[in-house]
């Protein structure tokens, strides 16, 4: 146990006092959040909309001059049919269309509800999420401001339409992804380039004729990373939460015990890029192409896999991300329970135990 | 002190890789306290050889002894009694003098009392103590090996193993690091150094030349000279390499 503590001080030494380790370990998870958060949930400002009024009264005139005049849309087409509307999203002249069903009116005031049907250009989720819910913000502020003498207020029913996105991926989507794009990230890669980095200097040879026993050298190298990948995890959820307000619906300690899971994954996968791996470029190159980029671009985490070409999807399937991205989304936003996100649990389990099993064939107890 | 006691043995030693014979047939016996030097160009299978007696490579067949422990069954008991430097530099660079110590220390389960008393004296020795919070990557070339050897006998092992210790150091150097063999020889370790310098053939006390894998002369150095009537070890290579 003593050899153990002394190996780990020493890997704790190598994280501190490594800038570009810190870097990315502590920096690029900050970075990516604040990216993906602000950048990409852009200002709503200017919007360009189409107004389609069936029913021409005060008030459908009315709530169309509150949405135009708060500054956040403008109006950009007034389209005749409803076989215009593509054609106007299409060619990006609109980004939303607001349509009022006829006696708007006579039914909010009579029947104490009225409906408009939002649609919006989805095919930027984010932004579109944000357009809708602006316009909603503002049809339920007028609705108040309008019968604010009335015991009863009226409601106004809106129907929201996403265009070429119709099951609208939630514009908190980017905080369970994010999760699995920096787990790989710290865990997988940082341990596949420390591990590297002892074989490529020699130190690897001096430990391995030391009487540490193997394990001992890949548990020490790998626990730092593990700790490191907790703390990551935790910071970007409650980033996420206060600062983002994405909820976290479903059961805590069941998005904590899958986040464990999937860090053990990726552990697993960094011991087994080292075992391929002879350098820490090598290293870094593997994690970069066989991680990284999958785990954006394949996972589901920005592109819907559903949407994928089926080669694409195939691959997309042997994406361990792809899974735990799943896992995440629905229990931290549509609260699910392990009876839903169970079969995604046993992917996980079953790819971890691949990996381990592959490491410990390929990892060279006795370098040849 | 020289015994004929055996630490190493060594017989019938075969290492192939694919159809590559590194090791052909090895035999050869180490004695307690001397200083063994295997001699030979590169790729001669020193290096293999090496490897294999410190549990870094499993031999294709033969029977080995180390300190008295089988090589395939008792791997563990080896390695508490071995220290080993390698031909890379095997010291942490962004790691202090003293860091290292207490690291390598640790690894091998050293008493903490006395892992503080050899440090202590092995700093005072190769007159580093002021220089003990300074960080490995900030010292000259020679500094580090011989610090490095310094660290691989810590432990006090029964027998140390040095792969081409004194690759790229100065000649000045490579005498300083030869002392502080002799006196590891003197404290009752045994030294198991492989090199392709042939003055440094002539500081050991049994020489074992390889050649393509094979050992072609086992002997003083002082009796391989006469064999070859040659006035250093230099001219017995170059006559045996013939």
């Amino acid at each position: 146990m003593n050899r153990f503590l002394a190996f780990l001080r020493k890997e704790f030494y190598h994280i501190f006092r490594d800038p570009r380790t810190l870097v990315i370990l502590f920096g690029i998870p900050i970075a990516q959040l604040l990216l993906f958060g602000f950048v990409l949930t852009n200002e709503v400002r200017n919007v360009k909309i189409a107004v389609v009024d069936h029913s021409k009264d005060y008030l459908s005139i009315r709530l169309t001059e509150r949405l135009l005049s708060s500054g956040f849309f403008q109006l950009a087409a007034l389209p005749k049919s409803e076989s215009e509307y593509e054609g106007l999203f299409r060619s990006s002249k609109v980004k939303e269309i607001v349509v009022f069903e006829p006696d708007f009116a006579r039914k909010l005031i009579k029947e104490g509800k009225a409906g408009i049907q939002v649609i919006a250009d989805a095919s930027e989720p984010n932004a579109a999420q944000l357009v809708v819910n602006y316009t909603t913000a503002i049809a339920n502020g007028f609705v108040k401001d309008e019968f604010t003498k009335d015991q009863k207020v009226p409601g106004i029913n809106i129907k929201v339409r996403m265009l070429f996105n119709e099951d609208m991926r939630d514009a908190y989507n980017f905080i369970p992804g994010l999760i699995a794009v920096i787990l790989m990230l710290i865990s997988a890669m940082m341990t596949a380039i420390t591990i590297t980095r002892e074989k490529e200097t020699g130190t690897m040879e001096i430990l391995l004729a030391s009487p540490l026993k193997p394990i001992q050298i890949i548990l020490g190298k790998v626990v730092p990373y593990l700790i490191l990948s907790i703390i990551n995890a935790l910071v970007v959820l409650l980033l996420g939460y206060f600062v983002f307000e994405v909820p976290i619906i479903g059961n805590l300690a069941l998005l904590l015990g899958e986040i464990l899971l999937f860090i053990f994954l990726a552990l697993s996968l960094g011991i087994l890029i080292s075992t391929f791996a002879n350098s820490q470029l090598t290293a870094l190159a593997m994690s970069g192409f066989v991680l990284m980029l999958p785990s954006i671009l394949l996972s589901g985490f920005i592109f819907p896999v559903k949407n994928m070409p089926v080669p694409l999807q195939i691959v997309a399937n042997l994406m361990p991300p792809r899974w735990f991205i799943e896992i995440n989304r629905t229990v931290m936003l549509k609260g699910g329970g392990i009876e839903t996100i169970w079969p995604n649990t046993v992917i996980l389990l079953g790819m971890s135990v691949i990996f381990i099993l592959i490491s410990i064939r390929k990892f060279k107890i006795r370098l040849q | 002190m020289i015994t004929t006691e055996p630490v190493i043995t060594v017989k019938n030693m075969v290492k192939k890789f694919g159809n590559f014979v590194a090791n052909d047939n090895l035999n050869f016996e180490v004695y307690k306290g001397e200083i063994f030097g295997f001699i030979g160009a590169n790729g001669a299978g020193k290096t293999t050889a090496i490897r294999i007696l410190c549990g870094l490579s499993t031999p294709t067949s033969g029977e080995m002894k180390v300190g008295g422990f089988d090589i395939y069954r008792q791997t563990e008991k080896i390695k508490q009694n071995i220290g080993y430097m390698s031909q890379k530099f095997s010291l942490y660079e962004d790691l202090t003098i003293n860091e290292n110590i207490r690291f390598y220390g640790g690894i091998y389960g050293m008493k903490i009392a006395d892992r503080k008393v050899r440090t202590e004296k092995m700093l005072e020795r190769l007159e580093l103590t002021e220089y003990r919070n300074r960080k490995i990557g900030d010292l000259p070339l020679g500094w580090k090996q011989k610090l490095a050897f310094s660290i691989a006998i810590l432990h006090n092992p029964k027998i140390v193993f040095l792969d081409e210790p004194t690759g790229g150091v100065d000649p000045i150097t490579r005498r300083q690091f030869w002392n502080l063999i002799y006196e590891a020889v003197e404290q009752g370790i045994t030294v198991f150094v492989t090199t392709h310098y042939m003055d440094e053939a002539e500081y050991c006390d049994r020489v074992s030349i390889m050649a393509e894998g094979r050992i072609v002369a086992l002997d003083t150095p002082e009796r391989l000279k006469k064999q070859y009537s040659a006035n250093n070890m230099d001219e017995v290579f170059l006559k045996i390499a013939r």
